[in-house]
């Protein structure tokens, strides 16, 4: 269903499944993601496109089929194995998930400090060069998160994602809750960073716009499948009635909201 | 209606405590082999140690003056129906040390600590905190669970060891100013009845119930599910379950140093 370029995915899915009880979230997702190429992952709520991303990242464990990183099987590795896997990582939460006991400038230096690649002084010039990467000034390292605005924190989370210089980098639904300019700069912001960087990106989100402007190719997850893939250009004449009717946000189609979980 | 349906119920509940005592104990073990395992978080340690120990001193210190002043009263107007008024000193060091300083101080600390711990590990649950943690090549039982269960195995007993020495001056002040003791002869009999045993025995019961405290709450507020709601139901069930704990833990422990 992917055709994906010659070249080894950095990240293969293959019918990876979970269930939570009787409730089949993940039907058996296939998906590859080459390197160096920016995958958005559409779906509406609840279709399990979180479950996804946290089975990615080892927070949950997949009931069966299996996840490879850069060729590696990882659903079934040890603690230290499965750290040295996820510092290949970086990840904007949905709600920024910043740590509201730290300072701005610690939890963008959380990642190289717990690895203790450097000292206190070295992580905060680090932290605030990542802070102007994503348009902070340096001012704002010595605040708490919650003297930030939405927009803001969003910004430092994307800091504190790119700041140990990841292979890959994972956006949960990151338009989610800001208007649509800062919505559109937040986009802007990923694309270059992402850029910048020079890594993989995977997401996952609702938000057309934002899906248009990061991804070079865009899957759609419906009922635990991935139901379409291709390039982002090919998204308004995909063939598939699904695709259609979630691009355009109708409420007539062949998906049916479910009101009940 | 289905004979079998009432069997079932109890079946499930039954197969659900069973699920909730293996979850505790698997949590349990974890946190102490990352408690006691490199690397340690020193920084982390110290604050916690600060918020459990030394912010609790307020707290403990009132309930154990209040305590001792009580006992005294309580058992001066006992006693003195036998004339027995000379075991009061006894009455009050004992019961404070073996029981009450252990206890009361457990109980305010299961509600000052035990809450704060489950609302703020709850909080990061909800909002994605824990998970951001394991992406920042940060395990989040060694970073936030471990600490907490060292700081509360430690400082609990210097805790009591503060809240028996205000409780035994909160009986003093009593039996000297209001039941006109005379001070010297109070403070040798408190003195010479007290036991090496009968100190260390409720410094062992705080550490156990320091242990308790700070597990309770790690354990309800990572666990914690579904929001604003799932952190108040958390903070509930973990300062209730951590105070039977300490009142049953109480008993074994008693049991097991003074039963002859």
């Amino acid at each position: 269903m992917n055709a994906t370029s010659s070249t080894n995915p950095k990240i293969s899915l293959s019918g990876v499944k979970k269930a939570f009880g009787r409730k089949v979230v993940l039907d058996g997702v296939n998906l590859d993601v080459a390197p160096g190429e920016s995958v958005v992952v559409i779906g509406g709520s609840g279709t399990g496109k979180s479950v996804m991303l946290k089975s990615i990242l080892g927070i949950l464990r997949p009931d069966s089929g299996s996840i490879k990183v850069d060729g590696e099987e990882v659903t079934r590795m040890g603690a230290s194995e499965r750290e040295r896997i996820n510092n290949k990582f970086g990840m904007l939460f949905q709600g920024a998930a910043l740590f509201d006991s730290l300072p701005v400038w610690e939890n963008v230096a959380f990642g190289i400090l717990a690895e203790k690649r450097v000292n206190r002084v070295e992580a905060k010039e680090i932290a605030i060069q990542k802070l102007s990467q994503v348009g902070l000034i340096s001012d704002v390292a010595d605040l708490f998160p919650a003297e930030l605005s939405g927009g803001m924190q969003k910004r430092v989370g994307l800091a504190r994602a790119i700041c140990a210089d990841p292979e890959i980098i994972f956006f949960d639904e990151p338009t989610t809750g800001l208007d649509p300019i800062m919505a559109d700069v937040i986009n802007d912001l990923i694309v270059k960073v992402t850029r910048e960087v020079g890594a993989t990106a995977l997401s996952i989100t609702h938000d057309m716009a934002s899906a248009r402007k990061i991804a070079n190719r865009v899957a759609m997850l419906y009922h635990g499948k991935i139901i379409w893939a291709g390039p982002v250009a090919d998204i308004d004449h995909s063939d598939n009635e699904y695709v259609d009717q979630f691009i355009h946000g109708r409420a007539e189609g062949p998906i049916k909201m479910a009101v009940r979980a | 209606m289905n004979p079998l349906a009432g069997l079932q119920k109890i079946g499930s509940v039954f197969i659900a405590f069973l699920e909730a005592a293996g979850k505790l104990t698997t949590f349990m073990v974890s946190g102490i082999s990352h408690a006691v395992r490199p690397p340690f978080y020193p920084r982390i340690i110290l604050h916690q140690m600060m918020d459990i120990g030394y912010y609790s001193l307020p707290v403990v210190g009132l309930t154990a003056v209040f305590a001792g002043m009580v006992l005294a009263l309580q058992s001066y107007t006992g006693f003195a129906r036998f004339s027995a008024e000379g075991a009061i000193a006894n009455v009050v060091v004992l019961s404070i040390t073996r029981e009450l300083g252990p206890v009361l101080a457990g109980l305010m600390v299961a509600g000052r600590i035990g809450a704060s711990l489950a609302a703020e590990i709850g909080t990061m649950r909800v909002t994605e905190q824990i998970d951001a943690l394991t992406t920042l090549s940060t395990n989040p039982m060694k970073y936030l669970v471990a600490p907490r269960l060292i700081a509360g195995i430690t400082m609990f007993p210097l805790l009591v060891l503060v809240a028996d020495i205000i409780g035994v001056f909160g009986g003093y002040m009593v039996a000297v100013y209001k039941l006109g003791f005379n001070p010297s002869n109070y403070l040798q009999n408190t003195w010479n009845f007290l036991t090496f045993e009968d100190v260390t025995s409720g410094l062992v019961k705080a550490a156990v119930f320091g242990f308790i405290v700070t597990l309770m709450g790690c354990y309800h507020g990572y666990n914690s599910r579904g929001g604003a709601q799932g952190v108040g139901t958390a903070t509930t069930n973990a300062v209730v379950s951590a105070c039977i704990l300490i009142l049953s833990f109480d008993y074994i422990l008693t049991e097991m140093f003074f039963a002859k």
